[in-house]
């Protein structure tokens, strides 16, 4: 009986948190997109009535609507912010994914000494503060800043190159910030293979690069689709890059979603871009997990 | 390794270690702005611990990331045993979603509705909330960093004991905690570190009175480049580093 009773304990006590502080939230943000801002404690309404009952709960659900959404569906700036987020993060994901590979391969290939010091070299930057990481990079990508002053002394440019405040440093700084989440699934999948299979594509004559890319690229591609995920679901609602980095034009939910919320006091409007940005987030997810669990099943099927 | 593969190696590194190395040197630059080098200088520093505000924002983040990695220790560590120890109960992929879902989710989302749920039920904002929201998303990646021990652990010793007579109580103080140990104090040590390095959740749930140290710090960023952030920095990336080592010294030393 007491075993039981643990079980249940060491099961149901992280269950229970999670439920209670991560999905609840999220229907309480669904309930508050549908709400009208306020000048009220709570900023919006209408609020439960408790005490109401039923007749309570019925006036409560005929004041939602879906106003919030109508805002978002007709002014270009979400539609925009949107597709911007998409697209920063999409364009990063395959900057990631083509810097990330090379280097992953290259740990991988490492004398097996060398291997936990080069982990832990990509892990140390991932324990340091994102925010003091990020706004390092605004002393060398502004226009009197270090990579422009180098740029310049070399020659290469006359005038210094507006990086910081523009797409390529938001791009910067993402790619930047990410590299580990791309690095690490890719190495812990290419570290595995099996060296027999390098070995015989090279005594069937393939060269290294035929051999990576016909041997080791197509065997790491769960690492690549890993560490996509990994990093394109944060960079779609990421905030402290294009607030530091990309300037006032740079548009992306989360930066949206901040505003709505710290300057413009609009709740429900800001539920409602979060309810949004999930949306946009959950549909990789959802093809992730499907493949994911094919192969599953495949390895399955052929190890046992 | 090939030439090629040296080379991209270094690059990578040099890519993720340059802004690092850019913050620290200039943090001991006399000048005040960060592009000119001024000659060596420590002023940034008096100045950093001169800086009441800031070091009560340092004050409260310790507090926090303490608390918030002790729930988040004892969180992550039951989830793990659960996943590695309850085979295929029902619900299990719900389990393991629910559980790896706030490591990913943008932190705007967590944050907001966090708020949301707090200002809903009535609880004050502070350090409570921020302590609470910070437990939530770090106990996955305990339970990722436990998880990998337990997957390596020997069951031996375990049915051993229990062979003997020990109750299954007996059997996890006296065995199975002592083996993971190390990966329940390496867990912990990042969740400590996922806490003191948060800016967007805790911006959203803290109240008055509750300024995190990157809440302060990110006040401070947005006035622009500030030789007084660079001494904070270099000396969060060293506490940070000496973090690292500990943790990896508790790793390798029972090979988790």
């Amino acid at each position: 009986m007491s075993g039981r009773l643990a079980r249940l304990l060491v099961r149901g006590l992280p269950l229970a948190w999670l439920v209670l502080f991560f999905l609840v939230p999220f229907a309480v943000t669904l309930k508050i997109s549908f709400s009208s801002p306020a000048t009220a404690q709570p900023p919006y309404l209408p609020v439960i009535d408790w005490q109401g009952g039923l007749e309570g709960w019925r006036e409560f659900l005929e004041a939602l609507d879906f106003q919030n959404y109508r805002m978002i569906a007709e002014d270009a700036l979400y539609r925009d912010a949107a597709l911007s987020s998409l697209g920063y993060a999409a364009l990063a994901t395959a900057i990631l994914a083509l810097t990330g590979t090379p280097t992953a391969y290259a740990m991988a290939r490492a004398s097996k000494r060398w291997q936990p010091i080069l982990v832990a070299l990509v892990i140390v930057p991932f324990w340091t503060s994102f925010l003091i990481r990020v706004y390092a990079w605004i002393a060398i990508l502004k226009p009197e800043g270090l990579l422009n002053g180098a740029l310049m002394k070399l020659g290469l440019i006359a005038s210094p190159l507006p990086i910081l405040d523009s797409p390529t440093g938001v791009l910067i700084g993402l790619t930047y910030a990410y590299l580990p989440f791309m690095v690490l699934p890719l190495y812990a999948v290419m570290s595995r293979l099996d060296p027999a299979l390098l070995e015989a594509a090279a005594d069937l004559g393939a060269g290294r690069a035929r051999a990576f890319f016909t041997v080791t690229l197509p065997l790491a591609l769960p690492g690549v689709a890993a560490g996509a995920l990994l990093c394109f679901i944060p960079m779609v609602g990421e905030f402290i890059i294009p607030d530091l980095l990309g300037g006032s034009d740079t548009l992306m939910l989360g930066r949206v979603l901040w505003s709505e919320f710290f300057s413009n006091r609009d709740w429900p409007l800001a539920s409602a871009v979060a309810v949004l940005l999930l949306i946009l987030i959950v549909g990789p997810v959802v093809l992730f997990r499907e493949a994911e669990l094919r192969r599953e099943e495949a390895a399955e099927g052929r190890g046992r | 390794m090939t030439p090629f593969a040296r080379t991209a190696l270094g690059l990578a590194l040099a890519f993720l270690y340059a802004p690092i190395l850019v913050l620290i040197v200039y943090s001991f630059n006399d000048s005040k702005l960060v592009t000119v080098w001024g000659g060596f200088s420590t002023r940034w520093y008096a100045i950093l611990f001169a800086d009441g505000p800031l070091i009560a924002a340092a004050l409260v983040s310790l507090k926090v990331a303490l608390l918030s990695a002790g729930i988040a220790g004892v969180l992550g560590t039951l989830a793990a045993l659960a996943l590695d120890r309850h085979g295929r109960f029902r619900g299990r992929g719900a389990y393991t979603g629910l559980l790896y879902a706030p490591m990913v989710m943008p932190e705007v989302i967590t944050g907001l509705s966090l708020l949301l749920l707090f200002v809903g039920i009535g609880l004050d904002r502070g350090i409570g909330t921020i302590v609470i929201a910070h437990a939530t998303f770090a106990t996955g990646f305990v339970a990722v960093v436990v998880g990998a021990r337990l997957k390596g652990l020997d069951r031996s010793l375990e049915e051993a004991a229990a062979d003997l007579g020990a109750s299954p109580a007996r059997v996890f103080f006296g065995i199975t905690l002592p083996l993971i140990a190390p990966s329940v104090a390496a867990g912990f040590l990042l969740a400590f570190t996922l806490s003191l390095d948060d800016l967007v959740i805790a911006s959203f749930v803290s109240g008055p009175g509750a300024t995190t140290l990157p809440m302060r710090l990110y006040s401070q960023v947005r006035l622009g480049v500030n030789p007084e952030i660079n001494a904070a920095s270099t000396l969060m990336i060293a506490t940070v580093g000496l973090v690292v080592l500990a943790a990896s010294w508790l790793t390798a030393r029972r090979g988790a």
